[in-house]
């Protein structure tokens, strides 16, 4: 006896939809002289998320909208934007989440100098990352790894989770008045190296970020914190850093 | 096993904050922080004796303040309160120049560039310094029988001196 299952053409299911309005804010620099607000009306599924629409709209409607991501996973930290006015990466953030009955606002994120449409430079932010010296100072050549006891590698667990994605610096309103701040990202990376047990460096970054630009220009608003995709505690980690300095060791 | 010894990227800022003295940043926000707790206590504290106990907010004439003078514990009291708050504002108000204003030269005087920021903290400076002052001496120099005895109600007081 043959058991051959009969396959039945599957009666067309159908994944339902929903049309949301993004408004996006574009700037072409050579073009315009102030950036304008588009609407752009868009057809998605429920596990769609902003970064699909955004993709839908350069693929379908309009070729010239421009924007940075990567690896579109929440990952690399390329596709950070300032959505319905909070910041956030497009590819963790899911249409069904915001309210689509209303449309959703996309733009750049701020203080940092806008270049086109989504996209802003990022050098001021990668600058003040690299001055906090955000890599492992060790004078010892052990024959064997650095060892670390778990409790040591937990100090500074939440802040080896930072992205670089610019969310949080951003955010933060001392940043926007004239760009001069460190910026909690800095400061989360010079976190991450200052507690850590194998570095020997932590003077050094207490030092740069008892700065004038430094620690003591945070005024815990506590925007950084809300913004992170990855839920750092990032007011925590700068108060830590205050500490830190205060104590004059970590 | 090797460790390459890696020179660290040129970093303008560490090089400024390097060999500098005393760090104003770090002790501003520090008096910040303790001057805030102790202005707690001193602020519901002075609330709550000038509106609170005994008569509450009747009882406040010159007398009262006259009073409450004659006392070296409330000269103490209110010389602190006017310090550290004069002193906290100002050091916040600072803070928010910093911020907001421009540090762009906005005028030449004494062949110096002054900028917006520099006039509004010079500004600031002169008048917390020119309050304290006024503010100390009318605490340490007040008086009560110098004005008007009998309108201030002290006619008995200031009589048997």
């Amino acid at each position: 006896m043959s058991t051959i299952l009969e396959r039945e053409p599957a009666a067309a299911e159908v994944i339902p939809t929903f049309t949301a309005t993004l408004i996006i804010r574009r700037f072409d620099p050579e073009v315009d002289d102030e950036p304008r607000w588009q609407d752009f009306d868009v057809e998605l599924y429920g596990t769609d998320r902003v970064l699909d629409a955004l993709h839908k709209i350069k693929w379908e409607q309009d070729g010239s909208l421009t924007f940075r991501r990567s690896c579109a996973h929440g990952v690399c930290g390329s596709d950070a934007m300032r959505i319905n006015g909070r910041n956030r990466l497009a590819c963790k953030t899911l249409i069904k989440d915001l309210d689509i009955s209303k449309p959703i606002y996309v733009e750049a994120i701020k203080g940092l100098p806008l270049e086109k449409d989504l996209i802003v430079n990022m050098d001021p932010f990668f600058e003040s990352f690299a001055e906090v010296q955000p890599f492992l100072i060790a004078s010892s050549k052990p024959d064997k790894e650095r060892r670390q006891s778990p409790a040591e590698r937990e100090r500074f667990d939440d802040t080896t989770k930072c992205i670089l994605c610019a969310a949080c610096t951003s955010s933060c309103p001392i940043f926007w008045t004239d760009g001069q701040y460190f910026g909690p990202a800095a400061i989360v990376n010079a976190h991450r190296f200052i507690f850590d047990s194998r570095d020997e460096g932590s003077q050094v970054r207490l030092d740069i970020l008892n700065d004038k630009e430094g620690v003591w220009r945070c005024r815990t608003t506590f925007n950084c914190t809300e913004a992170c995709p990855r839920g750092i505690q990032v007011t925590q980690a700068i108060a830590e850093v205050k500490q830190a300095i205060m104590r004059g060791k970590p | 096993m090797t460790t390459e010894r890696i020179e660290a990227p040129r970093s303008a800022r560490a090089a400024r904050s390097s060999g500098r003295g005393i760090n104003w940043e770090k002790w501003g926000w520090i008096y910040m922080r303790v001057s805030g707790v102790i202005l707690v206590v001193l602020i519901f504290g002075h609330l709550f004796v000038n509106l609170v106990s005994g008569e509450g907010v009747n009882a406040i004439d010159f007398a009262f303040v006259a009073g409450k003078w004659a006392d070296p514990f409330y000269i103490v009291w209110d010389t602190l309160l006017l310090w550290l708050a004069l002193i906290h504002g100002a050091n916040g108000m600072r803070t928010i120049v910093n911020d907001y204003a421009s540090t762009r030269p906005y005028f030449t005087l004494f062949k110096k560039n002054v900028s917006l920021s520099t006039i509004f903290k010079g500004a600031l400076l002169a008048s917390t310094v020119i309050l304290l002052i006024l503010g100390t001496l009318v605490i340490y120099t007040f008086d009560p029988c110098l004005g008007d005895p009998q309108s201030s109600g002290l006619q008995e007081i200031c009589a048997a001196k």
